[in-house]
């Protein structure tokens, strides 16, 4: 087999470097596609690189402790008989041919602003250039945005074109959320595949996401190839009231930084700079209204008003829900809740944001996903 | 969505949103128009270093020059906020305070308490402070430990773009007098800040940078000396904290005790002068409510008790820089000095 480069990845808009945190796999070791090999933080949040493709480690480029741009050789995978001379050369190569992107100019695909009913709405639509098939579109949870999806993106963009979208409230779209009742939400997400020429998407949805994904395709489902739900509201009545009053509630960091914690089954996963990207999303004018509002209509005193797993049993629509068995917002025992046909996926040590704990596991369930349903 | 601007962009920037937003808004000052003498409003100057430019083409009937008379303007915004509008009134530089004290002191700062809650005084002073730019000693001061020693006014001393911007608009939203404090050398300083408005609650520090070793408290332009030093240190194995207040009254007491009772040593850098100032308060604060968590003497970085100097050399000299302020770490720390520092 050639020799395969293993790279610091691009996690999200801002990212530009990443540091190495530790090595999770020993020279020599055999690795499949998938398995996570280094530990890498970044200025928002910490993940682990996965190996591209199956093969040996054969060598650990990047040293523990190393900051090294997005792109940078961090490893390199192959034939274990490869010779040490040839992955030296390799190396030299790759490193001698490498050009950092500049922070100011290669900041990734831009977002774009798309209007619908008069309302803002941040999208991010990225993927191979000669792609022009049915769109997954990646809706975010509630007090989320498009970044959200930093370490699933770069994966999926690879294989099909994709669409992110900041839902009303949300990161850069209109603050406006009108009285809060979930067909804004819909009405905005349908808004963008209007706006975009898309006639039908696969739907990617995290909690709120998840919702609103499940009553786009119960009302339209012509216009939806197939649904992945992740820790989707819209089962069971649950929801956790410290989490959804905690966070609209926070002002401060010291208030928000526990709520935060309880998005994740590891603690230490919330970093200061993903509470002050949190924190400087909800000072910014109508985001507490729009909030108030959205948990007002959906998600008051601990219980979720709209619920409804039939709306599953869709014969067209095939749907996938992925689980985090520590899910502390919404309890992962919802999904058994799901009408029979839906493929369920529990992910262990994994709490209410598997997209980001276990990036690997949903880059792939939902990419199988996703090439399962596509027509013929 | 957030892009790059800079301090003094977004000052403009929480003047004009706030401007559309409430019509009670309103600016003056000497030549925050600047048009005298221009062919049309679009070349107006705004401001002696255009801050306010572009108000005027905007809100024309919303801006207005006044004569150099600090005591009738400054008078006429404490009057104007009790009687209903949410002025913004410009003092060029703070040196020039002492000819509009009173209107300050003993009518803005006592109107609330004086008339027993029933009159608010939602104004905002803008004022240019600070040292660094060769413009002597009655234009370099910083004389904020002076406000924030009177009760009834709210003091913001921001360091940051983003932190100008949100907390200038909530220094106009905000029904106290409130005097924001501007330190021209950060005028060009670029940062991350939103196109929305948005606003940063007073007495919230910032915790601007995490480290176990050593508190560092700043406030203003000092937060980047702060930065620096902290970037040498590091280099030598000592992380430094560095808690910048935002705002000097009211002060965030509780998120810089809590700093100290993790690292345990405190070092306060502070451009205004050391009596009676800022980095005193918080070196008196430590050592009432954190002594027992100090593991090593408090030291402040200050300029010496002088006039900040018109000579070049001498001004460098009085202020603080991140030589002075990692000198102050490693003594506290008990660190050797690396090879070549003094």
């Amino acid at each position: 087999m050639a020799l395969l480069q293993l790279t610091m990845p691009k996690w999200g808009l801002s990212m530009t470097e990443g540091t190495i945190v530790e090595w999770l796999l020993e020279e020599g070791e055999q690795i499949a596609a998938g398995d996570q090999v280094v530990e890498v933080s970044t200025e928002k949040i910490d993940g682990a690189v996965e190996a591209p493709d199956a093969g040996t480690l054969l060598r650990r480029v990047a040293a523990e402790g190393e900051t090294l741009p997005v792109g940078a050789l961090l490893a390199v995978v192959g034939d274990p008989a490869t010779d040490a001379a040839e992955v030296d050369a390799f190396v030299a190569e790759a490193q001698a041919s490498f050009v950092p992107p500049d922070a100011d100019e290669d900041a990734g695909p831009a977002t774009e602003a798309v209007e619908v009913d008069g309302r803002r709405v941040r999208i991010l639509a990225t993927g191979p250039a000669d792609d022009d098939g049915p769109p997954l579109v990646l809706i975010h949870g509630f007090g989320g945005d498009l970044d959200n999806w930093r370490f699933v993106i770069p994966e999926w963009a690879k294989e099909r074109s994709l669409i992110a979208i900041d839902l009303p409230g949300h990161g850069g779209s209109s603050k406006d959320v009108g009285d809060g009742r979930l067909a804004v939400l819909t009405g905005a997400v349908l808004g963008v595949l209007d706006a975009r020429g898309v006639e039908r998407a696969h739907l990617v949805g995290h909690s709120l996401g998840g919702l609103v994904a499940t009553a786009i395709a119960a009302e339209h489902p012509d216009r939806v190839l197939s649904l992945s739900l992740i820790a989707p509201a819209g089962l069971g009545p649950e929801i956790s009231i410290e989490y959804i009053d905690g966070f609209v509630a926070a002002t401060s960091r010291k208030q928000l930084k526990p709520v935060l914690a309880q998005l994740f089954a590891a603690e230490g996963t919330v970093t200061r700079e993903l509470v002050d990207e949190v924190l400087r999303y909800k000072r910014l004018d109508g985001v507490d209204a729009a909030l108030r509002a959205i948990a007002g209509h959906g998600f008051r005193d601990g219980r979720q008003a709209d619920v409804d797993p039939g709306r599953l049993a869709l014969d067209d629509v095939p749907a996938l829900v992925i689980w985090g068995r520590q899910d502390r917002v919404i309890p992962a025992a919802h999904a058994e809740l799901v009408p029979d046909g839906v493929r369920v996926e529990l992910l262990d040590d994994t709490g209410h944001s598997p997209h980001v704990e276990r990036a690997g596991d949903v880059h792939r369930l939902v990419a199988a996903h996703v090439l399962g349903a596509v027509p013929a | 969505m957030a892009r790059k601007t800079s301090f003094q962009n977004a000052i403009n920037e929480a003047m004009l949103q706030e401007m559309e937003r409430d019509e009670r808004v309103v600016v003056f000052g000497e030549d925050v128009v600047g048009g005298s003498g221009a062919p049309g409003v679009l070349d107006a100057w705004g401001g002696v270093l255009g801050v306010t430019k572009g108000i005027h083409a905007r809100f024309p009937d919303r801006i207005l020059d006044t004569p150099i008379s600090e005591a009738a303007y400054v008078g006429a915004a404490a009057g104007a906020a009790a009687s209903g509008l949410r002025p913004v009134a410009e003092l060029m530089f703070v040196d020039f305070m002492g000819v509009c004290f009173d209107q300050i002191l003993n009518q803005a700062a006592k109107f609330r308490y004086m008339f027993g809650g029933k009159a608010v005084t939602p104004m905002v002073l803008r004022t240019m402070f600070g040292a660094g730019i060769r413009a002597a000693s009655q234009h370099s001061q910083a004389l904020y430990p002076m406000f924030t020693h009177v009760p009834g006014i709210k003091v913001v001393v921001p360091s940051s773009a983003y932190d100008a911007k949100g907390l200038l608009i909530q220094s106009i939203r905000d029904d106290d007098p409130v005097i924001f404090f501007e330190h021209k050398a950060l005028y060009t300083l670029e940062g991350d800040v939103p196109e929305e408005a948005y606003a940063i609650p007073f007495g919230e520090a910032n915790v601007v940078r995490s480290g176990g070793d050593v508190t560092i408290v700043a406030l203003g332009r000092m937060v980047g000396v702060a930065q620096e030093a902290a970037k040498v240190l590091a280099g030598e194995g000592i992380e430094a904290e560095i808690v910048d207040p935002r705002t000097t009254s009211p002060l965030d007491e509780e998120t810089i005790l809590e700093s100290i009772e993790e690292t345990g040593r405190l070092v306060v850098v502070d451009e205004a002068g050391p009596r009676c100032g800022f980095a005193a308060d918080i070196a008196a604060l430590a050592a009432e409510k954190a002594f027992g968590d100090l593991k090593a003497p408090i030291r402040t970085v200050t300029p010496p008790h002088t006039p900040v100097p018109f000579s070049p050399v001498l001004e460098d000299a009085y202020v603080p820089d991140a030589a002075k302020v990692a000198a102050a770490v490693r003594e506290v720390t008990g660190a050797a000095a690396p090879a070549g520092v003094a």
